[in-house]
């Protein structure tokens, strides 16, 4: 291998142990773990006594130079016993792991990748196993065929190895989906290479977190089995010590607290060792409690005399999160009956600037401006309660993505009629007949079906009609449109827009349009701003802005535009010879 | 169809048939391409446009081997190649390669670039050493940062990730490459200059592509040929020109009179037009 391959970035595993040691508590459980087996594998070193050594003298012995941690009820040395009984644990919370793996792993990596009957039939075994009651089949194999507890564990990893398989066969079955696994395969990777490389890593993680679960787990129903008096007499163990302690706990109750601790401990320093791994990997859900308002800092009584019909006045809005402004002092109007269109690329803070004015920011976002005002009334010092009641009632919102903005839980009529008994006051029958007469005029053939429908029963295009009649059912005077019909096929787009150039000329509602596409903006708005990196570089009458850019920024953008450029015309020269490329 | 070229097709499609067992037993199963004929020309782009549902992307996956053909043939040189065996089909890889839609799922993100462009190299047994010597190459000629190979996918930006898909795709000097919308994720400037990259690629190695794409426009800058489906069905094809500006079906005509132009007074007209269209 060359230096050249020496990745600064070193991936997959490798970075996920050191995430994970960057976590102190993770240290802490790593090191009582470490102890706890250094402590179990030095046993003849630490103690002279034999773990099932009785000596009737020292039958409940107080603690002492010779013995420690005392005698125990029939006189062996409870130190000894911990030590001792620190192996039993590990090696059968270990064995638990191994076939717990062993079984489900495979199983769940196969299932996973191949599906198909191999799938079907291994999910039917795992539910037939995870029908089984785990301690009575414990309890039998320890009757039946042996005193040992290793067998139980070993049993108990079957048990569990459900569970393994299950967790495996999700990871790969997302896994699979990824369009780099369909790339490798195009690439020529054969199923065992795309394994390896590109399956096995997703798996690992998930994998480590579900084997420090297995193990505390094994470990607490191993001293369940041996407290009960199962397990040979010569084998030490934790469980055990506690059913001695038990029989003496009047007499000699400090005996529980040896075992209990040791338990306790290792238990404890397992489970939270699979918790730092799985915050180290980041897929617990950010802790968003409750949305407050975005930090807001306005000047003073920004309040202004409205003039007649002025809906919106936004002045050196900025929008910030921690040190990176993603608005950066933009001021845009809107007149009532105005289409204002917002164009810019991906990351010019179109989109932030449609949000600030609906109050959707998330909550990290610092919002300050010179001005802010709907109607003359200023939106950034409302309260919450004001601001819902002007969102819908004054304010209408279209989103882009009109599948994810439709509750799946809910019927599409449900969505539509609880905001107009909320804002409107109706009852819930005019709510209804108004539903059914919006679904009508937005172009819904069959608007009792639909009403009656769920999201997924219908098409993205009648998604976006049915959010369209919902953003125009409380009458607002101003609809915000972020990207409306991208999502959308073109012969859909044009319906739509259509439908949303009548609405608002039939209501003389203002309008912001976000968008990327001139021919949206050409198709609808009356006014364009263009927007770059967080600021207007340009705002115009649309026909302006086509016929003659100012902006050198705007201009290039007009460029780029595929739209009548020439036809690449026919293939000249065919079967041009190959040229090599990388030599 | 029939190549207007005398050479040899590279790829024929023949009454392609692709469906999808339903859920549940005893069920039709589903269709999603309904017997489609296409050929590719080496060195040609072959354009194939279609809304959502209509199977384009389905059509690019079978040519890939990633979809089931249930009827047809598909022939690359002339050799069948809709059910070969996992061993033949992987051989096929070193001619047939692909660019996906989406730059930020298809290269896996716990890899670095070099990682991700030498994968294909070495599993064909070239040394370590050659194939890393080959990737840096590749990033110049798809005009990314020498840099670049010892970073994360997560560190580019989508029009670069798409460059480094690219890159992927060229590094077993394929003849065919299947484009699966790969400019559509992209920003309007950054969709241009990816584009260029295409047909400059194009002109320099003679790789034929399979363009699937639902922008009548992108096609158009593109294609040398284009196949309009609708359906699972190819309903119309012929020279990019004709078919972007003269469409014969009445299908291609809704697609183009949907699609708004950058121009307000132009669109006023095109609008008009196709609500005359859509009364009549």
């Amino acid at each position: 291998m060359t230096d050249v391959a020496q990745a600064p970035a070193a991936p997959g595993r490798d970075r996920l142990l050191r995430r994970t040691l960057r976590d102190p508590l993770a240290v802490v459980c790593l090191a009582v773990l470490a102890l706890v087996i250094a402590a179990s594998l030095a046993a003849p070193l630490l103690t002279d006594y034999a773990p099932d050594h009785s000596v009737l003298a020292d039958t409940l012995a107080p603690m002492s130079g010779a013995h420690p941690l005392g005698g125990d009820g029939v006189g062996r040395d409870v130190m000894s016993r911990l030590l001792y009984g620190g192996r039993t644990s590990l090696v059968g919370g270990t064995l638990a792991v191994l076939v717990a793996f062993a079984v489900g792993g495979p199983l769940g990596l196969i299932s996973g990748f191949y599906r198909g009957w191999f799938d079907a039939l291994a999910g039917w075994a795992v539910n037939v196993i995870m029908a089984v009651p785990a301690i009575i089949v414990m309890l039998v194999v320890m009757a039946a065929v042996s005193q040992d507890l290793n067998i139980a564990m070993i049993v108990l990893g079957v048990i569990m190895a459900p569970m393994v398989f299950r967790l495996i066969r999700a990871s790969v079955l997302a896994v699979r989906e990824e369009l780099y696994v369909d790339a490798a395969r195009v690439s020529g990777l054969g199923d065992a290479r795309i394994m390896r490389r590109h399956v096995l890593p997703v798996v690992i993680a998930p994998s480590v977190i579900q084997a420090t679960q297995v193990f505390a787990v094994a470990i607490g129903i191993q001293a369940g089995l041996a407290f009960l008096g199962l397990g040979k007499a010569s084998q030490a163990s934790w469980g055990a010590m506690l059913g001695d302690a038990f029989t003496n706990v009047y007499t000699a109750p400090v005996l529980l607290v040896w075992p209990g601790a040791a338990m306790g401990l290792t238990i404890l320093a397992s489970s939270m060792l699979g918790n730092a791994v799985r915050d180290a990997l980041g897929t617990t859900q950010p802790r968003v409690t409750k949305r407050p308002r975005p930090v807001v800092r306005t000047a003073a009584g920004s309040a202004v005399a409205p003039a007649e019909d002025r809906l919106l006045t936004v002045e050196g809005l900025r929008v910030a999160y921690g040190e990176k402004t993603v608005v950066d002092g933009v001021s845009i109007t809107v007149e009532r009956g105005e289409v204002l269109g917002l164009v810019g690329e991906s990351g010019s803070g179109k989109s932030q600037t449609a949000f600030s004015v609906l109050g959707l920011l998330p909550y990290e976002a610092e919002v300050k401006a010179d001005q802010l005002a709907f109607e003359g009334k200023a939106l950034l010092s409302l309260s919450l309660d004001q601001l819902n009641a002007l969102r819908g009632r004054g304010i209408g919102y279209i989103p882009q993505e009109p599948m994810s903005n439709l509750d799946p839980c809910f019927r599409i009529g449900f969505q539509l009629v609880e905001p107009m008994r909320k804002h409107l006051g109706l009852s819930r029958a005019d709510a209804r007949t108004k539903a059914l007469e919006l679904l009508a005029r937005v172009g819904i053939p069959d608007p009792e079906r639909v009403f009656r429908s769920y999201p997924h029963q219908i098409s993205g295009g009648m998604a976006q009609r049915v959010l369209i009649a919902g953003a125009v059912s409380c009458d607002p005077r101003l609809l915000i449109a972020d990207e409306p019909t991208t999502a959308l096929d073109v012969t859909v787009q044009a319906e739509v827009l259509d439908l949303m150039r009548s609405l608002q000329q039939e209501r003389h509602m203002g309008m912001i349009l976000v968008t990327h596409d001139f021919g949206v903006v050409a198709d609808i708005c009356d006014r364009v701003a263009v927007m770059q990196k967080g600021r207007i570089v340009e705002s115009a009458p649309a026909g302006q802005i086509f016929a003659a850019p100012g902006h050198d920024y705007t201009r290039m953008l007009l460029d780029s535009t595929l739209e009548g450029g020439p036809a690449r015309g026919e293939l000249l020269r065919p079967g041009t010879p190959l040229k090599e490329v990388t030599s | 169809m029939t190549s207007p070229l005398l050479t040899s097709p590279l790829l024929e499609l023949d009454d392609v048939v692709v469906e999808y067992p339903a859920k549940g037993r005893g069920r039709k199963p589903f269709r999603v391409l309904h017997g489609v004929s296409l050929s590719v020309a080496p060195g040609e782009t072959v354009g194939l446009v279609g809304e959502s549902g209509s199977g384009k992307t389905t059509l690019g996956r079978a040519v890939l081997g990633l979809a089931p053909v249930t009827g047809g043939e598909i022939r690359y040189e002339g050799r069948p190649v809709s059910r070969l065996a996992k061993r033949e089909r992987r051989a096929l890889s070193k001619d047939i390669q692909v660019v996906f839609q989406d730059p930020f799922t298809s290269l896996n993100p716990a890899m670095t670039v070099m990682d991700i462009l030498t994968e294909p190299l070495l599993v064909t047994g070239v040394a370590r050493a050659e194939a890393e010597r080959r990737v840096q190459k590749l990033l110049d000629h798809v005009y990314l940062p020498q840099d670049a190979a010892h970073r994360l996918p997560r560190e580019f930006s989508g029009g670069q990730r798409q460059r480094i898909a690219i890159a992927r795709a060229l590094c077993r000097e394929p003849k065919l490459i299947v484009c699966d919308e790969p400019v559509s994720a992209l920003d309007l400037t950054t969709q241009a200059r990816v584009l260029d990259l295409f047909i400059e690629i194009q002109e320099a190695t003679g790789v034929a592509y399979l363009f699937v794409t639902h922008d009548l426009s992108v096609v158009r800058h593109i294609s040398h040929r284009v196949a309009v489906l609708y359906r699972g069905d190819i309903v119309e094809t012929g020279d990019a020109a004709q078919v972007t500006e003269r469409p014969e079906n009445p299908y291609t005509k809704r697609l183009l009179l949907a699609a708004p132009v950058p121009d307000p007074e132009r669109q006023a007209q095109r609008r008009a037009e196709r609500l005359k269209a859509t009364a009549s």
